[in-house]
């Protein structure tokens, strides 16, 4: 009796809701793909990119919702195109000068956002920032729907085709850039990926929680499991778990959606922070008392 | 202008020293018109009305737009230091208008059209009512607490119980109000009273009485000319009120329940007993929870609540999907926090509620 109590519990917003199916659709569809993008980005020791590309895309966005109103191709066009052209500046810019790509990539979101608020603010201010910032889980429509899915296909495909090339990447890009000219290749096409799943996500999330979806899973993942394989599974089962807690959460308890998400998977971050077999500060203190004695 | 004070900050402000020199110099005949800065398109569309030749007159938040979230910019500071008049809404409306006042160095006349009014609790129509202290009639009772149960849960609700017909709370609530009356209002935040009173056309009376008045203050000289616009533009405002509630007569009030993004409609719910729904909450600025877009839909199953609608400054995502999931047509999009432009179905005050009232009731099954 209890079991099927629970079961109702846990189904039944979605049985009855098509708009909490279809959030929970977006979030899982952007688990897929995100969370392994940042399991990346982690590897690579690059999480940080991400909040940058963010803020990168936001102008773009904020730029396309104005021309257009709140359309879902507007604002993701725009996103790509600010998102795309910060991170190819910057990865020529560090390339072919002497500045570190983590300077660049600085210079130039700080420069995207800052023309992104003065456009807005000169046309009169009437776009409303927040829009984009909070994101609608809760009214995702079929357009919105089949361009995440769109997006998670693509995403899936370009890091099964360069999956290996991702990995000398994350391993010594020094020795993969002096044997193979993939490496120029792969750096951006995985730039792509971040700003392709960002501005996905801003539709499920609002831009700057999609951010917490890319990265939080990795660096959850990574204190439960070394192998890369493990890693992506167990980030979007995470990611996953977290979309539909925060949903649940959001339908019993009455708060916002995507924070919950993210608070979620910030939650799952800290235990295994505590508690993670593979360096949590615990099994640390465990093994070192062990190396001691 | 005796107001006019500009004895410190001369020295870094050099314009705007000249300016007071100026203003101080020149006896404002001097000036062609009297300078007013309206801080959204409703409160610009009043002071035409009651100033018409003798101002000139500066939106901030224009047609369209949204003064919840808007971020003033320089010009518009340079806007309100050369003013001779700044009208605001008040209420916690226009959250940026007092750090823009002290950005301008503004020390003029200030019009806080609100002032006067009675005021609504956020998410709350109906409750102070005009007749708070012996016309609670088992009806209106009714309506607001259902109310407080669709907007709050049941924490409300049993407050509400507990108060009964909660005459404490009025008192208090009017007290803070004349406390607060005039320029100064920091202990208003946007949530705790409703400020969208201007969709109740008494309000507006109010609001143009109050802005009659300013004008006055700020241009002696024209101030028959203030007093018999106003009346003028007040005389319109019963006539549309008339209208408006001759539209909603022969719509059963159990029928009058309509969807809308954020909850911006609790005077005109309150001044024509209407029931509004609205999944973001009075302010724009929030993001909704699943739980209460779950307890609008059944309730829109439940009720059999036909019309949602959308607005011109909201996002109309979470209607549309209620829409989708409910069946619910779209009963077209109503002016609230703005007008539309010059040309749009909602240009100035009157044609605002017009439009609105027009909507709600051809949606609610009003016939011509």
């Amino acid at each position: 009796m209890a079991e099927t109590d629970l079961f109702s519990l846990l189904v039944g917003p979605f049985a009855e809701f098509s708009f909490m199916r279809r959030a929970l659709a977006g979030c899982l569809i952007l688990s897929l793909s995100a969370a392994p993008v940042g399991v990346f980005l982690m590897l690579r020791r690059m999480s940080l990119i991400g909040d940058a590309m963010a803020h990168a895309i936001l102008p773009g966005a904020a730029v396309g919702f104005m021309v257009a109103g709140l359309s879902v191709g507007a604002m993701t066009l725009g996103g790509l195109l600010a998102g795309c052209l910060v991170a190819v500046l910057s990865g020529l810019v560090a390339r072919i000068t002497v500045t570190g790509e983590d300077s660049s990539m600085a210079a130039f979101y700080l420069i995207s956002l800052a023309l992104g608020v003065l456009i807005i603010s000169v046309n009169g201010s009437n776009v409303d920032l927040l829009h984009v910032l909070f994101g609608a889980p809760l009214a995702l429509d079929d357009v919105a729907l089949q361009l995440l899915a769109l997006i998670s296909a693509i995403t899936i495909t370009v890091m099964l085709v360069l999956y290996r090339p991702l990995i000398l990447e994350c391993v010594d890009p020094e020795f993969f850039r002096s044997v193979s000219g993939l490496s120029a290749l792969t750096h951006f096409s995985f730039l792509g990926l971040v700003v392709l799943n960002l501005v996905a996500g801003f539709h499920a999330l609002g831009t700057m929680m999609a951010v917490g979806l890319m990265i939080l899973p990795g660096a959850t993942a990574r204190y439960w499991v070394k192998r890369l394989e493990s890693l992506l599974l167990l980030a979007i089962a995470l990611s996953a778990l977290a979309s539909v807690i925060g949903l649940l959460g959001s339908y019993y308890v009455n708060w916002p959606t995507s924070p919950l998400i993210i608070l979620s998977l910030g939650v799952f971050y800290l235990v295994s922070l505590l508690f993670g077999k593979e360096g949590g500060v615990l099994m640390r203190s465990i093994s070192f008392k062990h190396l001691e004695s | 202008m005796g107001s006019l004070r500009y004895s410190s900050k001369q020295g870094l402000f050099g314009v705007l020293f000249f300016v007071a020199l100026w203003l101080i110099a020149l006896p404002v005949k001097a000036a062609d018109k009297v300078k007013v800065v309206a801080t959204f398109s409703v409160l610009g569309d009043l002071v035409k009305e009651v100033g018409q030749e003798h101002v000139q007159v500066k939106t901030l938040v224009g047609a369209d737009g949204d003064a919840h979230v808007y971020q003033p910019s320089p010009r518009d500071a340079g806007a309100v230091a050369k003013a001779d008049l700044v009208v605001l809404n008040g209420l916690g409306f226009e959250g940026w208008i007092e750090r823009l006042l002290e950005a301008s160095h503004y020390k003029g006349e200030q019009v806080v059209a609100t002032t006067g009014i009675k005021v609504l609790k956020s998410g709350e129509a109906g409750h102070h009512d005009d007749d708070h202290h012996d016309d609670h009639d088992d009806h209106t009772d009714h309506h607001d607490e259902k109310h407080h149960d669709d907007h709050h849960g049941e924490k409300y609700h049993d407050e509400h119980k507990e108060h009964g017909h909660d005459d404490h709370h009025d008192e208090k609530h009017h007290d803070e109000h004349k406390e607060h009356a005039g320029a100064d209002h920091h202990g208003h935040h946007h949530g705790e009273w409703d400020p969208h009173a201007w969709h109740s056309i008494n309000n507006a009376v109010i609001y143009v009485r109050n802005i009659a008045a300013g004008l006055s203050k700020a241009d002696p000289a024209h101030k028959a000319d203030y007093q018999r616009n106003a009346e003028a533009y007040i005389a319109k405002l019963h006539k549309l009120e008339h209208e408006i509630e001759h539209l909603f007569e022969d719509i059963p009030e159990a029928k009058r329940k309509v969807i809308t993004p954020h909850d911006a409609f609790g005077y005109f719910a309150h001044a024509y007993h209407i029931d509004f729904i609205a999944p973001q909450g009075t302010s724009t600025e929030s993001e909704a929870a699943a739980g209460d877009v779950a307890k609008i839909i059944r309730q829109i199953r439940a009720e059999n609540i036909s019309a949602v609608f959308i607005e011109n400054v909201s996002d109309s995502r979470l209607i549309e999907q209620i829409s989708r999931e409910t069946g619910a047509t779209i009963g077209g999009a109503l002016y609230s926090d703005a007008l539309s432009g010059a040309n749009g179905p909602a240009g100035t005050y009157l044609k605002m509620m017009r439009h609105n009232a027009h909507t709600l009731a051809d949606a609610l099954g009003h016939k011509d």
